[in-house]
C-alpha cells in the first residue's frame, strides 16, 4: 500500500473541474496512477508491433515513424468494421448523465474520467480527420489535433477505464463507453504502447493457456494441493482428471482460482462440488483459462486465446463446456465466443447429468455458467446442504460488472447464496444488480504500480459494503468474478476493514455434506468454524 | 467562450435576415430558396448518415443487459431490460424513444462527510423529454400552415394546446414549457460546473438556434409590434408545400428570421449531435436481443487469426507432461 495515501486524504477528493480546457492533451503522470508498459518479450510472443523497451515518463515513448498514420488508418478501419464505434462517436450529446456513474470519476474527481470526456478523447480526433465540420472548422466543431501528447493521454486514460459499462446503462442512447476503450486500446496496440500487466497475461495465456504461465505440470500440482487441502478439512479424497478423451463435460475456471487465496477456496468449491454430484468432468492445461486478457488488447488476441476452449472440447469429445466464476470470461463467452470461434456443432446442448434440466439460453454456444448449473442443482434438490455452517458469516452480494451488465444474472447467484447461507443483506439498491459498482481493478488495472488509483476507483464498491457492514454487521463480500476476488480484499482492507472476500462455490462447499467426510471443524481456510469447534 | 460564440452566431443570424429580408427586400431568397435548399440538405444528410452507419455491420451482440436473463425456467427474466426476443427489443427500444427510459434511471452521486450518496436525479430526464414533446407538438401544429383543410389531428392538437385559455390569442402551453425546458438545460450547462467543463459550441449552439426560434415565433403570435399576417403565411407555406412557391406581401421580417433559423437548424441537423434522433435507433446496446448463447450471430468479417495450437502446446511441453502423467497425443 505505499503508493496509496491514506483513506481520509482520498476522501478530500474534489469534484470542480481545473481551470485548463479540457482540449489540452498533456498529463501529469502521478505515480500510483499508471500501469508499467508491456514488457517486448511479450510483445514478440504475441506477435504485436513496435516491441520495445520504453518508459511512459521519458519524453520519447519510441513510436514508430509513422505513428500518426497507423492510428488514423487503424481508426478508419474500425470505423467500418464497427457500427457502435460510428454511432458512439457521433450521436452523443454531451447532457452528463453518465458523468458521475464512473467509479473513477467519483473516486478521482478527475473530469477526464467522466464517461462522456474519456470518449471525447478519441471524439475529437475522429471529429477533425473524419467528419466534414471538423475539418472545416476544427476546434469550433470540437475537433483536436492528434499529437503525441494526445496519445500519451489516451494511454492515462483509456488505462482508467475497467470497461464495466455502468455508464452505458444510464445513457439515452446506450452509447458504451467500454467499446470505445476497447477501440482505443487496440489503436495504442498498433503502435506498442500498451501496459504489462495486461500483454504479459495475454502472452501467458497463449503459451501456457493460463495467465500466470503455469506450465501443464505445475497446473496440474497446484490443483493436487487442492485436492490435499480439501482432504484436511473435509476428510475426503477427491481424484480429479486433466486431459481426459472421453469425458461428458470440459471445465474451465479462471486460473486466478488455481494459485491465488481467496479463488483457490473456490477452486477447491468445485472439486467438491462435481465429486459430490458424481459429475464426469476433466479440466484442460491447454485450455486452462477462462480469463481472456485478450479482450483489453484486441478483437484478434481476444479471438486467439478464446479459440483454445471449442478447440479442446472437440479434441477432448466433451458433450459440453462448464464454465467457472469469472467476469470477463463470462463476457467474452457470452457475447464474443461464439461468432467468433463457433459454430460448436460438435457439441451437443447442454443438459444437466444429474437433474436431466436442458440449458436452452445455453442451446448454441454450448456452456454453461456453473453458477446456473448449481442454482438447477439446488432446485432439483440434488445437494445436501447444511447452510448453518456459514452461520459465522454475514454476507452481501456483489454483482460483478460483466456478469450483470454483459450478461444479465442477477437472480441464480442470489438463490444459491440464500440456499447456502442464512444470513444475506443487499447492499444499497443504487449500488446493486444492473447499477452494481466495479471493483476498480477489471480489465487489467490489477497492477501494484496502479493501486493508488484503485483505491480510489473502489471507493464507491467499498463504501456500499461499509455500509452494510456498520448496518449488519455484514463480514464477508461475495461475488463471481475471479478478478473481484484478488482485487476486492485489498479494497476492504483500505475502506472497510474486517471484510474477508469470497467467492460463492466456496459458500457452497463449505455448506456441502459430502458423503464420507469427517467433522467439519474448518472450513476450507482452515479456519474454525465458530459454533462447530464444540459439536461431538 | 463556447457558449458566447454560439449566441453570438445566432444573434448574428437574424441580423443578417434583419438586413437581408427585411432592408433589402430579397424575401424571394429568404422566403423560398432557404428552406428549400435546407430541406434538400437535410433529406440527403439525414439518408446519407442513417446509411453511413448502417454500412457498418454490427459484428457482436453486445446488449447493455439491465436486467434478469433468460436461463432457468422457473426464473423469471425480464423481458424489456434484458429481452430475448424481437418483441421484447421493440418495447425496449419503445420504452428508450418514448419515455427516454435509461435518462430516467439517472442518479446524483455525491461524496460529504465521508460517505458517498445516491440520489434519484430525474431533473434532466423531466426537462429533456417535455423539450422533446412539446418541441413535437409544436411542428405538427405547423402543419396547420401547410395544409388545406387542416387535418383533424391538428385541429385537435392545436385546441388542447390552448386549452387552458390565457388572454388572447389562446396561450399554447407547448410554447411556454419549450421555453422553460431550453432555458433548464441551458443553464444546467452553465451553472454545473461538470456541464460547463465539458460542453462544446455545438451543445450550446443548437440550444440558442431553438430557443432564437421559439422566441421569434412566440413574439410574432403574442406581441403586436411582432405581428405578421398568419394569411399570408400560410400563401407562402402552401406554395412552398405544393411546389409553387410565392412571396406575399406584408410578412414581417419576424416571420424571415424565424423561418431562417429553422432553415439553419434542418441543414445543421444531419452534421451534428442532432442526428442521436436517428442514432438511437441503431445503437447496438439497446437494440440486440440478449440472446447470444441461444442463437448464433454472424460477424461479416470474422477473419482467421493465428492460434497456439494444441498440438504446438504438446510440442512445447510433452516431456514434463509425461512426467506429470499427463495424457499425451505423441509419445517423446
Amino acid at each position: 500500500m505505499s503508493q496509496a495515501p491514506k483513506p481520509e486524504e482520498l476522501l478530500r477528493v474534489s469534484h470542480i473541474p481545473p481551470k485548463k480546457d479540457w482540449m489540452d492533451p498533456r498529463v501529469d503522470l502521478i505515480p500510483g496512477t499508471w500501469g508499467y508498459p508491456g514488457k517486448a518479450s511479450s510483445l514478440e510472443t504475441l506477435g504485436l508491433p513496435n516491441p520495445r523497451e520504453w518508459n511512459p515518463t521519458d519524453e520519447d515513448w519510441k513510436l514508430p515513424p509513422n505513428w500518426k498514420e497507423i492510428i488514423h488508418e487503424g481508426l478508419k478501419e474500425r470505423l467500418e468494421k464497427y457500427r457502435s464505434l460510428k454511432v458512439f462517436l457521433d450521436i452523443c450529446v454531451r447532457c452528463g448523465a453518465c458523468a458521475d456513474k464512473c467509479h473513477f470519476f467519483i473516486g478521482s474527481g478527475d473530469p477526464k474520467n467522466m464517461p462522456v470526456l474519456r470518449a471525447e478523447l478519441l471524439r475529437s480526433i475522429y471529429r477533425q480527420d473524419f467528419t466534414m465540420a471538423g475539418k472545416i472548422l476544427g476546434t469550433f466543431a470540437g475537433g483536436r489535433e492528434l499529437t503525441e501528447d494526445v496519445i500519451k493521454e489516451w494511454f492515462y486514460y483509456f488505462h482508467q477505464c475497467t470497461e464495466c459499462r455502468r455508464c452505458s446503462l444510464y445513457c439515452p442512447y446506450g452509447i458504451d463507453t467500454a467499446e470505445v476503450t476497447i477501440i482505443v486500446r487496440e489503436l495504442l496496440n498498433l503502435i506498442g504502447v500498451n501496459i504489462d500487466w495486461i500483454l504479459g497475461a495475454a502472452a501467458n495465456c497463449y503459451r501456457t493457456g493460463n495467465h500466470l504461465g503455469l506450465e501443464p505440470h505445475t497446473f496440474k500440482g497446484n490443483i493436487e494441493y487442492l485436492v490435499d487441502d480439501i482432504e484436511e478439512y473435509v476428510g475426503v479424497r477427491l481424484n480429479p482428471t486433466f486431459n481426459r478423451k472421453g469425458a461428458e463435460v470440459l471445465f474451465i475456471a479462471p486460473s486466478g482460482d488455481v494459485f491465488a487465496d481467496p479463488g483457490i477456496f473456490t477452486y477447491m468449491g468445485y472439486l467438491m462440488l462435481f465429486e459430490h454430484i458424481g459429475l464426469d468432468y476433466t479440466i484442460s492445461t491447454y485450455a486452462s483459462e477462462g480469463g481472456n486478457f485478450g479482450l483489453f488488447t484486441s478483437q484478434e488476441t481476444m479471438k486467439r486465446l478464446n479459440s483454445k476452449m471449442y478447440a479442446e472440447a472437440k479434441r477432448l469429445g466433451v458433450k459440453w463446456i462448464l464454465g467457472g466464476e469469472c467476469g470477463h470470461m463470462w463476457r467474452v463467452l457470452h457475447q464474443y465466443m461464439d461468432t467468433m470461434n463457433g459454430p460448436a456443432d460438435f457439441l451437443e446442448v447442454p443438459k444437466s447429468p444429474i437433474t436431466g434440466t436442458v440449458f436452452d439460453n445455453a442451446k448454441s454456444t454450448k456452456m454453461v455458467h456453473i453458477v446456473e448449473f448449481m442454482a438447477d442443482l439446488i432446485h432439483h434438490g440434488k445437494l445436501k446442504l447444511n447452510p448453518s455452517r456459514n452461520d459465522y458469516l454475514r454476507t452481501t452480494w456483489h454483482d460483478s460488472c460483466n456478469v450483470s451488465r454483459g450478461m444479465g444474472m442477477f437472480e441464480e447467484p442470489r438463490y444459491v447464496l440464500q440456499s447456502v447461507c442464512n444470513n444475506f443483506y443487499e447492499m444499497p439498491e443504487n449500488t446493486i444488480r444492473e447499477q452494481t459498482f466495479c471493483c476498480g481493478g477489471g480489465t487489467g488495472l490489477n497492477a501494484g504500480e496502479f493501486e493508488y488509483l484503485r483505491m480510489m476507483g473502489g471507493m464507491p464498491r467499498a463504501f456500499a459494503v461499509k455500509h452494510v457492514q456498520e448496518k449488519h454487521g455484514v463480514n464477508r463480500l461475495v461475488n463471481v468474478c475471479a478478478l473481484d476476488r484478488a482485487i476486492l480484499p485489498p479494497l476492504m482492507d483500505y475502506w472497510a476493514p474486517e471484510v474477508s472476500v469470497s467467492g460463492l462455490t466456496e459458500l457452497v462447499a463449505n455448506a456441502l455434506v459430502m458423503e464420507g467426510e469427517h467433522d467439519r471443524l474448518t472450513d476450507l481456510r482452515g479456519e474454525d468454524i465458530p459454533g462447530m469447534e464444540g459439536d461431538e | 467562450m463556447a457558449v458566447w460564440y454560439s449566441l453570438l452566431l445566432v444573434l448574428g443570424m437574424s441580423l443578417f435576415v434583419y438586413l437581408g429580408a427585411g432592408l433589402l427586400g430579397l424575401q424571394a431568397i429568404f422566403g423560398i430558396v432557404v428552406p428549400y435548399a435546407a430541406i434538400l440538405v437535410f433529406l440527403i444528410g439525414f439518408s446519407m448518415r442513417i446509411l453511413g452507419w448502417a454500412r457498418s455491420p454490427v459484428p457482436f451482440r453486445i446488449p447493455t443487459t439491465a436486467g434478469q436473463q433468460k436461463s432457468l425456467g422457473w426464473i423469471k427474466p425480464s423481458k424489456v431490460d434484458s429481452p430475448y426476443t424481437t418483441w421484447g427489443v421493440v418495447g425496449r427500444m419503445a420504452m428508450e424513444v418514448l419515455l427516454f427510459r435509461s435518462l430516467f434511471r439517472n442518479t446524483k452521486a455525491e461524496l460529504t462527510e465521508g460517505k458517498l450518496a445516491y440520489g434519484s436525479s430525474k431533473w434532466l430526464w423531466l426537462f429533456g423529454i417535455l423539450f422533446h414533446y412539446t418541441f413535437l407538438t409544436i411542428i405538427i401544429r405547423h402543419l396547420r400552415f401547410f395544409t388545406e383543410p387542416v387535418p383533424f389531428f391538428v385541429q385537435a392538437l392545436d385546441r388542447i394546446d390552448g386549452m387552458l385559455q390565457i388572454g388572447s390569442p389562446v396561450i399554447y402551453q407547448t410554447d411556454v414549457i419549450l421555453v422553460a425546458a431550453l432555458l433548464f438545460l441551458l443553464i444546467r450547462r452553465l451553472v454545473n460546473p461538470q456541464m460547463r467543463y465539458l460542453s462544446l459550441p455545438a451543445d450550446y449552439f443548437p440550444l440558442f438556434l431553438i430557443l432564437g426560434i421559439a422566441l421569434t415565433g412566440i413574439m410574432m403570435r403574442y406581441f403586436a409590434i411582432f405581428k405578421v399576417d398568419l394569411l399570408s403565411v400560410k400563401v407562402l407555406a402552401m406554395g412552398l408545400a405544393t411546389f409553387s412557391p410565392t412571396i406575399p406581401d406584408g410578412i414581417g421580417v419576424m416571420f424571415y428570421i424565424h423561418l431562417f433559423l429553422f432553415s439553419v437548424l434542418l441543414a445543421y441537423f444531419p452534421f451534428s449531435k442532432l442526428m442521436h434522433l436517428g442514432g438511437v435507433f441503431l445503437s447496438p446496446t439497446r437494440n440486440l436481443p440478449n440472446d447470444s448463447r441461444m442463437v448464433r450471430h454472424v460477424n461479416p468479417w470474422n477473419a482467421p487469426v493465428k492460434v497456439h495450437t494444441y498440438e504446438h502446446y504438446e510440442d512445447d511441453f510433452r516431456d514434463k507432461m509425461i512426467e506429470a502423467d499427463l495424457p499425451v497425443e505423441k509419445q517423446a
